[in-house]
């Protein structure tokens, strides 16, 4: 059994905000909503799934389904950070292939730049009876520096340097200028990556993630629903999910999930890395993408800062045109969870959809992966490999 | 140069599976848990092996000597700090700060010794310092 061909992404939709003081998070959740359904040519009267995860208010899906009016036979909240929504689509295919729902609606929203968090830097809060909340928290990991840790050790074992980095954030930039809803939309150079603000060593201002509002949806359907609508036909093809802990203390913090998810959702495919056309990488660090290009195998473990300092994920120079969108580092990271962000990119270039100057030629195999939680800690991988039919 | 700077430390949660381990802290010893199963230590603490899944767990002393496998130095705050895994001589690679020294100094290899430090409000916190 697989979920390959069982399942359609119909609409994909990103809120245009990237500061939403005006609004409320039900409220964004609610209007991404609106507008994937409104993409798929579909109504919330269609929907019989409900996919969210920690951003949505309330008890699990309770408040925001009862906010939209659904009806629903199927629900699943699985929340693994930002890597949740590319979760949720393979749920979604599962749910679908086993006639548990037919149109499935996965939303994220959030606000954390108009409310003020210090989410890179401020040392996180866990409830006591997390069990390894007494061994971590008082040395005061945040999430920038749980990440500058992966990125030390790699550079320590590999040799990658913080000019191998910010060809990442280079990339993203030379992409987000074609986007006029990206939060920073200026091309910079390496100079410039290297020369902005430490942060936490050797993580600079520029290796890190935009704070963002806002929020996306997607809708995903069954072949029977796909039938009746006019959007071009984005299927599933693969999925793998998998989490990389902390190994009862053999720690080791160059690889990541991706050695797992990565061949899990290629072999389901039946597709090989040479194949991909188009990848959304995770990218709330310049650092999660070089190891996660190694880890879902688009290079040799160590290569990455070569791989990228080759200027291969930039659209039309490189071999793997990346977060043509301007990714989480230069467009949108909303609820500080990027990875719905991810594959509404990836949906938007198989579709023809993405800009001119970024659209990839004939992109007809496209990969989204999502890395939520900590490189640091305990994160979980999840990779999804999406066709045009 | 960046001296380490006393940082305001959180108190940690003592839990019952965890007391032994807090309680030797508050006597300035580092104790880890080894699996008479398997033979094999872990951290963080647990009542159940999470390499065999056996119960027959039990408190072992540690040396208290580790070397560094990796650290930030976290810059953008008002005392900056350096988080760091330490791998202890025991095997298990533990988190945790490195203290009483010049942050710039850090280096990954560094050979450290396990220091004591107050919480606030709770039992002292196994950090590492140059040893």
């Amino acid at each position: 059994m697989t979920i390959k061909g069982k399942a359609y992404i119909a609409g994909a939709f990103e809120h245009p905000t990237r500061k939403a003081d005006d609004k409320s998070v039900a409220q964004l959740h609610a209007e991404v909503a609106k507008g994937a359904l409104e993409d798929a040519g579909l109504t919330k009267n269609d929907v019989d799934g409900y996919f969210c995860a920690g951003d949505a208010p309330g008890l699990g899906p309770l408040s925001m389904a009862d906010y939209m009016g659904l009806k629903l036979r199927h629900v699943d909240t699985t929340d693994t950070g930002g890597s949740s929504y590319v979760i949720h689509v393979a749920h979604a295919a599962e749910a679908i292939a086993l006639g548990k729902c037919s149109v499935a609606l996965i939303t994220l929203a959030g606000r954390p730049r108009s409310e003020g968090q210090a989410t890179g830097t401020a040392p996180r809060v866990l409830p006591a009876a997390v069990p390894d909340a007494a061994f971590e928290v008082p040395y005061a990991p945040a999430t920038a520096n749980m990440y500058a840790m992966a990125a030390m050790r790699h550079m320590h074992q590999f040799g990658t340097t913080s000019a191998q980095l910010a060809w990442v954030k280079v990339a993203a930039s030379q992409h987000a200028q074609y986007n006029p809803h990206a939060m920073l939309r200026e091309v910079v150079t390496v100079e410039e990556v290297v020369n902005s603000p430490m942060i936490t060593d050797p993580l600079h201002r520029l290796d890190c993630c935009v704070i963002s509002d806002g929020g996306g949806a997607l809708v995903v359907v069954s072949p029977e629903v796909m039938r009746h609508l006019r959007r071009p036909r984005v299927k599933l093809l693969g999925a793998g999910e998998a989490p990389k802990l902390q190994l009862g203390g053999k720690v080791d913090l160059t690889y990541t999930g991706a050695v797992w998810s990565g061949p899990a959702a290629f072999a389901e495919a039946g597709l090989k890395p040479a194949d991909i056309k188009y990848a959304s990488i995770y990218d709330s660090f310049t650092i999660t993408v070089v190891m996660t290009l190694e880890d879902l195998g688009f290079c040799e473990k160590g290569q990455g800062g070569k791989f990228v300092a080759e200027g291969n994920l930039i659209s039309g120079v490189g071999r793997l045109p990346f977060n043509t969108d301007g990714g989480g580092l230069c467009n949108n990271h909303p609820a500080n969870r990027g990875g719905m962000t991810k594959v509404i990119e990836a949906v938007r270039q198989l579709r023809g959809e993405a800009h001119p100057k970024v659209q990839v030629k004939n992109c007809d195999v496209a990969l989204a992966h999502g890395t939520g939680g900590s490189l640091g800690t305990r994160h979980m991988s999840s990779t999804l490999i999406l066709g045009r039919e | 140069m960046a001296m380490a700077q006393a940082r305001k430390i959180q108190a940690p949660q003592v839990l019952p599976e965890t007391k032994p381990f807090w309680d030797a802290a508050a006597q300035g010893r580092l104790i880890i848990k080894h699996c008479t199963a398997c033979h094999q230590p872990h951290h963080y603490p647990r009542s159940i092996c999470p390499f065999c899944g056996s119960d027959a767990t039990e408190w072992r002393p540690a040396s208290g000597r580790g070397t560094i496998y990796t650290y930030s130095i976290m810059r953008r705050v008002p005392e900056p700090y350096a988080i760091a895994y330490v791998t202890l001589e025991e095997g298990p690679t533990i988190m945790t700060n490195i203290v009483d020294c010049d942050l710039d100094a850090i280096r990954i290899g560094q050979a450290v010794r396990v220091v004591f430090k107050p919480s606030e409000g709770g039992p002292p916190v196994p950090m590492f310092a140059p040893a």
